[in-house]
């Protein structure tokens, strides 16, 4: 009989890294569900080609770093990436948009740094910020809702557009996205932000046809949808509260003082709760747990800032959502967080941490 | 003449001032977008630096130690103010896209690090040497990344090269693919970081496979030895 000691920690959560993994995929289906019937089809085949290029990128490194490639593509890391991505690119973008941006997070960000675990961003980001930066036009143009949108496309003439960038009648992606009035329809974030130095009212801007009941018409039932998962993911314990509350609430205390201050100018909380990728990037993405501080306490720092630096960027950026930016700035600051944020071992006095 | 071997391995490779000292990043980072800029600023450092070392090694008897850097940076802030005033002359569109980096030579570690490391202590025809070769060091580095960014970028090489050359270069531009939408991030700055960051993986990756051949050829020397003892 073997009397073997396992190490410490002997608390355990019981719950393995592909586990966890596998739930978070499972809690992206509702918003998923909701976003393939507002914003069609596409976005399922923008999945398929970020979920065949991810596993092929993590082989390929697996491979080169004489690792076996199998253990790594059954973690399930690689997939939550390719899934994340795929959910936050338009989904009429052309076929080589998300492939290389997938390429990028996998071979780039994740592997390069040592795999996974290892990574200082959040991949998915990292890669959605190459893809924003370099190709600006093909990530903003997201098509309006269906619900408001003048075309509709079959699966056949999504996937034409996909693949050859104009659907098999000819219309590019610029077209499709124009209304009946020949109106380019933007997305809410991007309305009011153009609307905005234009010297438009909100009241004005929530006029247009792009605007519903809270938000943006589709968008708020997506961002509702992710908020679902959120709770889902919550309440199996896959993710703690810190970092979505944090997030959530250095996003809208800021607006909602803002827009108290200057109604006419500064959106108000419900707009910013359930527009873009606010409830995408609360409960998915700046959860990641590698990339994120590692104390309750520094995550809750950690969400403060992401979700300050969000209500910032969309108040006074240059682009219209800022959740990848104000991630990776987050991820850059997360050693300085953990440094701060360091829990005082029991049985030493506050700040006495061996070493110092 | 094996010091000039020595020279020549220390500049090109071993203590590359772009790869290994990492002197200089600035220019190096910022005009690197294609292979015409980074050849005239490639070509411009290596002047300076030339001219500089020479200089510095000349006067290095009558300098005091205590003042050595101010006199250091006149010198090669006039040898900068030559280059500029040639360019300016001579290929004024080129000295109109390098810009502000033709004056900021004159902040180039690189260039006083060598004056300070090496021309203030040997005599000038080896401090020539040692300039050239630093001088080619870096100026291949800054072409070689920039290659990679233009051919990323935009699938062009030598793209404006009759900027720095005269009208026959024009056709050396190669056009490799045609991009309807460039990858604008090989062009903006963070491709700089991520590229120069392959290209020092790149060495330090040749570095550690030739390690190992040596040592190989070490350990198999040694077992002899064991066998011809017992």
């Amino acid at each position: 009989m073997s009397f073997r000691i396992a190490a410490a920690p002997h608390g355990h959560s019981q719950q393995s890294t592909s586990g966890m993994m596998r739930w978070v995929c499972y809690a992206l289906l509702p918003g998923l569900l909701v976003q393939s019937y507002f914003f069609g089809a596409g976005v399922w085949f923008q999945l398929i080609l970020a979920i065949v290029t991810a596993y092929l990128a993590e082989s390929l490194c697996m491979m080169a770093r004489n690792r076996d490639a199998r253990s790594a593509l059954r973690d399930n890391t690689a997939l939550v990436t390719a899934v994340l991505l795929a959910i936050s690119i338009p989904s009429l973008a052309p076929w080589w948009i998300i492939v290389i941006g997938t390429a990028f997070a996998i071979i780039v960000v994740k592997q390069l740094y040592g795999g996974m675990g290892q990574n200082l961003f959040n991949p998915a980001m990292a890669g959605y910020v190459l893809l924003l930066v370099s190709f600006p036009v093909q990530m903003t143009n997201w098509l309006p809702p269906a619900t408001i949108s003048s075309h509709d496309l079959s699966l056949w003439q999504t996937l034409h557009t996909i693949l050859f960038e104009y659907t098999p009648a000819g219309y590019s992606v610029e077209q499709l996205r124009t209304n009946i009035d020949g109106v380019t329809m933007a997305t809410p974030l991007d309305s009011v932000k153009t609307a905005l130095s234009q010297s438009y009212t909100l009241d004005e801007i929530f006029q247009r046809p792009q605007f519903g009941v809270l938000a943006g018409v589709g968008w708020q039932w997506v961002n509702l949808a992710f908020l679902l998962g959120g709770a889902i993911l919550l309440q199996r314990r896959i993710i703690s509260w810190h970092i979505p509350v944090g997030l959530l609430a250095g996003l809208l205390i800021p607006a909602f003082v803002a827009h108290l201050l200057a109604p006419s100018v500064m959106p108000g909380v419900l707009f910013h709760a359930l527009s873009g990728a606010t409830m995408l990037g609360a409960f998915f993405i700046a959860t990641d747990p590698v990339s994120a501080a590692t104390s309750p306490k520094g995550r809750l720092v950690f969400g403060l800032l992401i979700g300050f630096l969000i209500w910032v960027i969309r108040s006074w950026g240059g682009y219209p959502d800022a959740v990848a930016f104000a991630v990776l700035l987050a991820n850059l600051s997360v050693p300085l967080i953990d440094r701060y944020t360091r829990p005082t071992v029991y049985g030493h006095a506050r700040g006495d941490h061996n070493g110092n | 003449m094996s010091e000039f071997r020595e020279l020549t391995r220390q500049g090109l490779w071993e203590n590359n001032p772009a790869l290994v000292q990492l002197l200089g990043l600035c220019p190096l980072l910022a005009v690197t977008a294609s292979i015409t800029n980074a050849m005239g600023l490639g070509l411009a450092t290596l002047f300076v630096l030339v001219g500089s070392n020479i200089t510095v090694s000349l006067v290095r008897q009558w300098v005091p130690q205590e003042i050595r850097i101010p006199v250091f940076v006149m010198v090669i802030a006039t040898f900068v103010t030559i280059i500029q005033l040639l360019m300016n002359a001579y290929v004024y569109e080129l000295y109109q896209s390098l810009g502000i980096f033709i004056p900021l030579i004159v902040t180039n570690c690189a260039i006083i690090g060598r004056a300070e490391a090496y021309a203030s202590k040997n005599p000038w025809p080896k401090a020539a040497f040692d300039g050239l070769v630093m001088g080619v060091g870096f100026a291949l580095v800054l072409m070689l990344l920039g290659g990679m960014r233009e051919i990323i970028g935009n699938g062009t090489l030598f793209d404006g090269a009759e900027l720095l050359l005269g009208d026959w270069a024009a056709q050396l531009r190669i056009e490799l693919f045609e991009v309807n939408y460039p990858l604008l991030l090989a062009i903006l700055p963070p491709g700089a970081f991520i590229g120069l960051g392959f290209i020092i993986a790149g060495k330090n990756w040749i570095d550690a496979k030739r390690e190992a051949k040596a040592e190989k050829i070490e350990k198999t020397v040694t077992r002899a030895r064991v066998t011809a003892e017992s």
